[in-house]
C-alpha cells in the first residue's frame, strides 16, 4: 500500500530548486487552477477531495474553506501552521526541508482559491534553517513569475511571506498563531470570533497545515474525486507520519489511510518492527496529546479487528480503549519504557507551553506536573493518582483552547491503562529510581 | 517554587545600534507587512537583535527594538519573556539545547544530558568557566525520530551519541563549527 | 432582542448581549461570578473560567445543548437559548474546581492583606470553594518589584485577570507594565523597575479583583471593615470628582471610586465610568478637600455591610436579600 503522492520525488537530486522541482511536473495545479478553474471551482474538488485538517484536529479542509467569510473591500488572509511542535510530529519539516516548492505550489493554489493576496507561513523559531530554504524557494517562485502580480497573466496578485516564531508550541493553536503574527505573546483569542470571519488583523482568515496546503497540489492536479479514492471511508488520501521512540526505522513515512498498523510498524516498507528486537508496550499514534494505546490495543481493537491507520480506526472505542490520529506523530515503546517517565515529560511539556491566560490550564498543568514528578522520583502516594484522573477532569473542556484537553488526555489514559505501573511507583519507591518499570511486573 | 527575576544588572555598556546592512534587512522585513502591521515584525527583528547583540537580549537592546518599531518597550519585553528562544542574560559562546520530552527520552534524552553535565562538568542551566558552552534542555523540538538531539544556535545535531558529542565539543571548541 | 433562559427565568435582551450581562439583567443569583470581566474595559473576559455556564439549548434554531461549558462573559446569548447556572450540577462541580485552581497557589494570607472584606477571590471561595486543599506542593512566590510610591504590586496573589493591563492601555496614554513569563510563570511586571505613574493609573487598584494591587498610601492604616464609606465629591478638572472617602471619625483613610454591586466602577450621568484621578485618590485626605453627599451604601453582602449597618435584627439579612 505504500502511496506516495506529496513525497514522490523527496529524494530526487536538486528537487529544492525551482528547476529540478518543474521539471518533474511542478507547479502544474498553478497553471490548471489559474488559467482553467474559478477560484470556488478549487474549493468544491477541496471539498470532493474529503481532505481533513492534517495538523491534528482533522477538520475537513473544504469546510474550514467555505467558511470564510467574504465581505467586501475586506482582505482576507490565507496562513499557513507550519509552527510544528506537538511532541513525536516532524513530518512538516520532512516535507519543507525536502520539497519546499510543494508547501508554495499549494499555497498559491490554495490563495487564489480563497481570494488571498498577502499569505504567510508561520514557522516554528526553532526550524530557522527551514525558513531560509522556504525563502530561497519562493524567490525562485517569484523570479519564474509564480509570485508577485499578475501570475501567469491570470490578472491574480499573491505576496508570499514567511514569519518565525519565537519558541511557543501554543503558537500552533490557530489563534495564537495570528496573535504571534501580529507581534504580540502567543495568546489564544476567545471564540467566537473565529478567524473565518475575524483573524488576522481583524480580517477573515484561514489557517492550514503544511500537509494540507500540500495536499491540494494533488488534489487539484487529479480532481478531488480521485484523491478521495485513496485512503478508506472517511479517512481519504494519504497521510504523513512521523515515527519515533522505539523503532528499528523510526522516520517520516507516507501511508495510504487505511495501512494496518501491524504493517506499518513491522513491515518492511515501513518501521521495521521494535529497536533491537523488543517487545511492544505502548504506542501514542497521533502526538503526544492523544491518548496511550497499551499493547494488546495498538495492533487489535478491542473487539479484535484489526486496528488501522485511519482516523475512525484509531479512535475505535473512544477513549475507553481507542485513541486518535492525530497530528500522525507515532511514538512507540518498547518494552523496557517506563510509562509514568513518559507521562511526567509530557505533564512538564504542556505545563512548559501552557501561555497562563486561563486558570485551569495555567494552575491544573503545573499542578499535574508537579505530582507527576514527585510519583516518578518516589515521593508519591495512592491518593496522588486519584488526584491525578480528578486534576484532569478539571481542566478538560474548561480552557480557552485545546492546550487544556492535549494536556489533559495523556495523563488520564496513561493511569487508565497502565495504573498498576503508577501504584508500583509508590509501592517500590527505592527500585522505581534505578529501574523501569517496563514489562517485567506485567509478566510476573 | 520561587520565581526569581532576570539579573537586571546585567547591561550593554553602550546602546546597541545596527549596522546600516542590519538596518537595510530589518527595513526589509518590516516593508514585508502592511502599512501599519510592523509589529508583526518583532520576533524576527528579536531574533537577529539577539544574534547581533551578543547572544542575548538586554534592555538596552530591547528597547532599541522598540525604538525601531515605534512601540513602547513593555511590548517588546513581552514579546521576549513569552517565547522560550530568547535569552534574557549572557550565555556562553555555543548554547547546547538538549530535548528531553517523551521521544527523545524514550531514546536516552536523560542519558545524554547527564553525559554532557560531566562532560562539561556543568549542570543545566550553567556556563562552563571558560564561557565556551552554556547547557540547557528543551522541550520538543520537532527531531523526534532522530533523537537524541540537541540544538546548538541554527543547527540541529541529531541521532547522537556520547562519542558523537564528544566529537562536537571538540569541534566548537577548536572553531571547526562556526556559531 | 433575543429570548433567552437563565435558571428557568426568561428575558429578552439586544442581540449581541453576552450570557453573562443578560444574567445581570435579571439579577440575583442566577448571575455567574466573574473574576476577569468587567464591563466598564472592553476585551476583558474569558480568562478566569469563573463564569463557566452550560448552554442546555444552542438557540430555538439549533436547540442541542453546546458540548463544553461556554464562559457567560464572552458568549453572546441566542433567540431560544436556555442557560443553566445555579441549576446545574456541572457548573456547581467545575467553579468549585477552578476556585480551587485559583486557590492551589494564592498565599491565603487574608489576615495581613488589605483587600481582606472586600476581596472577590475571598468571597468567592466563600460561596464555591471547598473547605479543604489538595494542593500538597510548595506555592508559587515571585520576587517583589517596586512600581512606585502610590501603588503595590503584590503577585504572589494576583489571578492574572489582565484588567490592570487593559486599564492602562485604555485610561492612560502610556503603558509601563504588562504580563511577562507564560504559564504558571506569568506575572505582572515593568520588567525594569519602573514606577507606574501617570493620572489615572490609580485605577489599577479598583479593577483588581485581590490584593495584588493596593494603595500604597493606605497600606496597613486599618481593615476595611472598621472604616465608614460615604459617598463625596470635588470639583476636580481632571476626573469625575465622585468618589467614595473612607472614614474613620472625621479622619478620610482612603478614596476609592465608586462600584456598583458588581464590584464595577458607577457610570456618571453621561454614561461614562467614573474614574478617579491619582490626585483624588491619593493626595485628597483632608476633609476639607471633599463635599460629603452621605453614607455609602454597600450592596454587597460583605463584612464591611455587616460592620456598618447593622440596625435592628433581620434588617441586615434583608437588606442583603434585597441586594442594596
Amino acid at each position: 500500500m505504500a502511496r506516495r503522492i506529496l513525497l514522490e520525488h523527496d529524494n530526487v537530486p536538486g528537487i529544492e530548486t525551482f528547476d529540478v522541482y518543474r521539471k518533474n511536473g511542478g507547479y502544474r495545479s498553478v497553471e490548471k487552477a489559474l488559467k482553467k478553474m474559478t477560484p470556488q471551482e478549487i474549493v468544491d474538488e477541496v471539498q470532493k477531495s474529503g481532505l481533513r485538517g492534517r495538523g491534528g484536529a482533522g477538520f475537513p479542509t473544504g469546510m474550514k474553506w467555505s467558511f470564510l467569510a467574504k465581505p467586501d473591500g475586506v482582505p482576507r488572509y490565507l496562513l499557513c501552521n507550519a509552527d510544528e511542535s506537538e511532541p513525536g510530529t516532524f513530518k512538516d519539516r520532512y516535507l519543507m526541508e525536502k520539497i519546499p516548492h510543494l508547501l508554495i505550489e499549494g499555497m498559491i493554489v490554495s490563495s487564489f482559491a480563497l481570494g488571498a493576496n498577502l499569505s504567510f507561513i508561520y514557522i516554528r523559531g526553532e526550524y530557522m534553517w527551514i525558513l531560509e530554504i522556504l525563502e530561497k524557494a519562493i524567490a525562485e517562485a517569484y523570479a519564474n513569475g509564480f509570485l508577485g502580480k499578475n501570475i501567469l497573466g491570470s490578472g491574480y496578485d499573491l505576496d508570499l511571506r514567511v514569519a518565525p516564531g519565537g519558541g511557543a508550541y501554543i503558537c500552533g493553536e490557530e489563534t495564537a498563531l495570528i496573535e504571534s503574527l501580529e507581534g504580540k505573546r502567543g495568546n489564544p483569542r476567545m471564540k467566537p470570533p473565529f478567524p473565518a470571519v475575524k483573524g488576522l488583523w481583524g480580517c477573515p482568515t484561514v489557517v492550514n497545515n503544511v500537509e494540507s496546503i500540500a495536499a491540494v497540489v494533488p488534489i487539484i492536479n487529479d480532481g478531488g474525486d480521485e484523491y478521495a479514492k485513496i485512503g478508506i471511508g472517511k479517512s481519504t488520501g494519504t497521510k504523513l507520519i512521523s515515527a519515533g521512540g522505539n523503532l528499528a526505522r523510526p522516520g517520516v513515512y507516507e501511508i495510504e489511510l487505511g495501512l494496518s498498523v501491524e504493517e506499518f510498524i513491522y513491515g518492511d516498507d515501513y518501521c521495521r518492527g521494535i529497536a533491537n528486537g523488543k517487545k511492544l508496550k505502548a504506542c501514542i499514534p497521533g502526538g503526544s496529546s492523544v491518548p496511550i494505546l497499551p499493547a494488546h490495543l495498538v495492533t487489535k481493537t478491542a473487539e479484535g479487528l484489526d486496528r488501522l491507520m485511519s482516523y475512525e480506526s484509531l479512535a475505535e472505542g473512544g477513549f475507553v480503549s481507542g485513541s486518535m490520529l492525530g497530528s500522525g506523530g507515532f511514538i512507540v515503546f518498547d518494552e523496557d519504557q517506563c510509562v509514568v517517565r513518559n507521562t511526567w515529560t509530557f505533564a512538564r511539556f504542556y505545563a512548559h507551553e501552557s501561555c497562563g491566560q486561563c486558570s485551569p490550564c495555567r494552575e491544573g498543568t503545573g499542578w499535574m506536573e508537579k505530582v507527576l514528578n514527585r510519583l516518578e522520583h518516589g515521593q508519591g502516594n495512592m491518593r496522588d493518582i486519584d488526584l491525578l484522573a480528578e486534576i484532569n477532569k478539571k481542566i478538560e473542556g474548561n480552557t480557552i483552547c485545546p492546550l487544556g484537553d492535549a494536556a489533559a488526555w495523556p495523563v488520564a489514559a496513561a493511569i487508565r491503562h497502565f495504573r498498576e505501573e503508577f501504584e508500583w511507583h509508590v509501592t517500590n519507591k527505592e527500585e522505581a529510581q534505578t529501574r523501569n518499570y517496563g514489562l517485567l511486573k506485567a509478566s510476573m | 517554587m520561587s520565581n526569581t527575576h532576570v539579573d537586571l544588572s546585567k547591561r550593554h555598556s553602550e546602546k546597541p545600534v545596527f549596522s546600516s546592512e542590519k538596518m537595510a534587512e530589518v527595513q526589509g522585513i518590516i516593508s514585508q507587512y502592511p502599512e501599519g502591521k510592523h509589529k508583526s515584525a518583532i520576533i524576527r527583528i528579536l531574533h537577529i537583535a539577539e544574534e547581533t547583540f551578543g547572544g542575548w537580549l538586554s534592555i538596552e537592546t530591547m528597547d532599541y527594538v522598540a525604538e525601531v518599531l515605534n512601540i513602547e518597550p513593555i511590548e517588546v519585553y513581552e514579546v521576549a519573556t513569552f517565547y522560550t528562544m530568547f535569552n534574557l542574560e549572557p550565555t556562553g559562546k555555543f548554547v547546547f539545547e538538549v530535548c528531553r520530552t517523551g521521544p527523545c527520552m524514550l531514546v536516552g534524552s536523560d542519558q545524554l544530558i547527564e553525559h554532557i553535565e560531566s562532560t562539561l562538568d556543568i549542570k543545566v542551566g550553567e556556563t562552563t568557566k571558560d564561557g565556551m558552552f552554556t547547557l540547557k534542555t528543551a522541550e520538543c523540538l520537532g527531531a523526534c525520530g532522530y533523537g537524541p538531539m540537541l540544538q546548538c544556535g541554527k543547527k540541529y545535531h541529531e541521532h547522537l551519541t556520547n562519542e558523537k558529542v564528544n566529537e562536537l565539543i571538540a569541534a566548537y571548541r577548536s572553531g571547526e563549527l562556526p556559531k | 432582542m433575543v429570548k433567552v433562559t437563565i435558571d428557568d427565568i426568561q428575558i429578552e435582551v439586544e442581540e449581541g448581549t453576552s450570557i453573562l450581562n443578560a444574567a445581570r439583567q435579571i439579577g440575583g443569583e442566577v448571575v455567574p461570578p466573574a473574576m476577569c470581566y468587567y464591563s466598564k474595559l472592553p476585551g476583558t473576559g474569558g480568562k478566569c473560567r469563573t463564569c463557566l455556564v452550560e448552554v442546555a439549548a444552542g438557540s430555538e434554531r439549533d436547540p442541542r445543548p453546546m458540548p463544553k461549558l461556554v464562559a457567560s462573559c464572552s458568549t453572546p446569548v441566542q433567540d431560544g437559548m436556555v442557560v443553566k447556572n445555579k441549576t446545574s450540577e456541572k457548573v456547581h462541580d467545575n467553579r468549585g474546581a477552578v476556585v480551587e485552581f485559583l486557590l492551589i497557589n494564592h498565599p491565603l494570607d487574608c489576615p495581613v492583606c488589605d483587600q481582606a472584606g472586600e476581596c472577590n477571590l475571598q468571597d468567592l471561595g466563600f460561596e464555591h470553594g471547598g473547605a479543604g486543599t489538595r494542593y500538597e506542593e510548595e506555592r508559587r512566590t515571585f520576587d517583589p518589584i517596586d512600581i512606585g510610591n502610590k501603588i503595590k504590586l503584590h503577585m504572589n496573589r494576583c489571578i492574572l485577570c489582565y484588567r490592570c493591563v487593559h486599564v492602562a492601555n485604555q485610561l492612560t496614554d502610556k503603558r509601563v507594565h504588562g504580563v511577562l513569563n507564560r504559564g504558571e510563570h506569568a506575572e505582572i511586571s515593568t520588567y525594569i523597575e519602573n514606577a507606574i505613574e501617570n493620572d489615572f493609573s490609580g485605577n489599577m487598584i479598583d479593577v483588581c479583583p485581590v490584593g495584588a494591587l493596593t494603595d500604597k498610601t493606605f497600606r496597613f492604616k486599618s481593615r476595611v471593615w472598621f472604616l465608614k464609606p460615604m459617598d463625596a465629591t470635588c470639583g476636580c478638572t481632571k476626573c469625575s470628582g465622585k468618589a467614595v472617602v473612607w472614614m474613620f471619625g472625621n479622619e478620610i483613610y482612603r478614596v476609592t471610586a465608586r462600584k456598583d454591586k458588581y464590584g464595577e466602577v458607577e457610570d456618571q450621568e453621561d454614561g461614562k465610568p467614573a474614574w478617579i484621578c491619582n490626585d483624588c485618590r491619593f493626595d485628597k485626605k483632608e476633609i476639607a478637600h471633599w463635599m460629603v453627599e452621605g453614607p455609602r451604601k454597600i450592596n454587597r453582602h460583605s463584612v464591611i455591610s455587616q460592620g456598618q449597618y447593622t440596625s435592628p435584627r433581620g434588617n441586615s439579612q434583608k437588606k442583603i436579600a434585597n441586594g442594596n
